[in-house]
């Protein structure tokens, strides 16, 4: 009885808030719904049992990327109003499309529960007796090192791109030259002078 | 009690409603990327989803391929985001084809 009252309250709360991003007038609204959105989804996958994607929903999307969007939303002066001045032209047609998917997935739905696929291989079954993120990790640091190695590749690529492209090298700005400073030797940098009484020196 | 039926059909509407986001916020790049993030949430609701009822872990470790591959794509698309901001002043994509090269 629980699972169900959390369920559909979990349900409920996550279409709610997906509706309210891409309806909401301000992206920062927008952004707030969709932590909300994720919290909600990782509230459905805790129920389904799978407590690790959970965990890694809520530390990664809500941790990083809606901070991320936050960040650029808040950083970049945009004229929000501007921005929305289609959205009544591109209605009708995001609607049809949206009901053409909505009803395809109903009906792959519809045929899968009809039991024409018969999935009977497993690849790894679920042992009861261990954690969900014991197996998780006895899984992803045997059969699946290579792909988990792949997905670092793909992380450490977004990164360096990332940076490549978001770093300006800006004009007149006085920056530390290493080379040079290395270059620099104690016979060109100083000289001794041996000034007589009385003449002054130039410097 | 909840069957797997349920968890499609809340994915389904996810899904959904980021298909509809993308469409009816044309011109506003940010909503876009979050409806991205809103339709790979679908899918990973799905894989988590049919993990659970087929009793198969496999499900669950490709969600997490699917959660690093959506993280990536948010930093590069806001970077290239941030970086068109700065050479037009706007972000809308209507003219974003002018961008060759």
């Amino acid at each position: 009885m629980i699972q169900l009252f959390a369920f559909y309250l979990f349900a409920t709360i996550v279409i709610a808030s997906a509706a309210m991003v891409i309806f909401a007038r301000n992206p920062v609204h927008s952004v707030m719904w969709l932590i909300l959105a994720f919290f909600n989804a990782a509230g459905l996958m805790l129920l389904a049992g799978a407590e690790f994607i959970a965990m890694l929903l809520v530390i990664v999307y809500v941790g990083a990327v809606a901070v991320l969007f936050l960040f650029v939303v808040m950083m970049l002066d945009i004229d929000f109003a501007e921005l929305r001045a289609g959205f009544v032209r591109y209605l009708p047609l995001g609607a049809l499309v949206a009901i053409i998917l909505a009803a395809e997935l109903v009906f792959a739905v519809g045929a899968w529960s009809a039991g024409g696929v018969d999935l009977a291989a497993r690849a790894a079954p679920v042992v009861s007796d261990k954690s969900n993120i014991q197996q998780i990790g006895e899984l992803l640091y045997t059969r699946y090192i290579f792909l988990f190695e792949a997905a670092g590749i793909v992380l450490l690529v977004a990164m360096i791109g990332a940076i490549v492209l978001t770093h300006r090298q800006r004009g007149g700005v006085r920056t530390q030259n290493i080379s040079k400073q290395n270059q620099r030797r104690p016979q060109d940098a100083t000289r001794l002078v041996d000034p007589g009484v009385g003449q002054g020196m130039e410097l | 009690m909840i069957s797997v039926g349920h968890y499609l059909a809340v994915s389904a509407v996810l899904f959904t409603l980021g298909v509809l986001g993308i469409f009816i916020n044309r011109k506003n790049i940010i909503v876009i990327l979050m409806a991205i993030e809103l339709i790979l949430l679908a899918v990973n609701i799905n894989l988590v989803a049919f993990s659970a009822a087929l009793n198969d872990l496999v499900g669950q470790v490709f969600s997490m391929f699917v959660l690093t591959v959506a993280a990536g794509e948010a930093a590069i698309g806001l970077a290239i985001l941030v970086i068109y901001f700065r050479g037009r002043g706007t972000i809308a994509v209507d003219d974003a084809n002018r961008m060759k090269g």
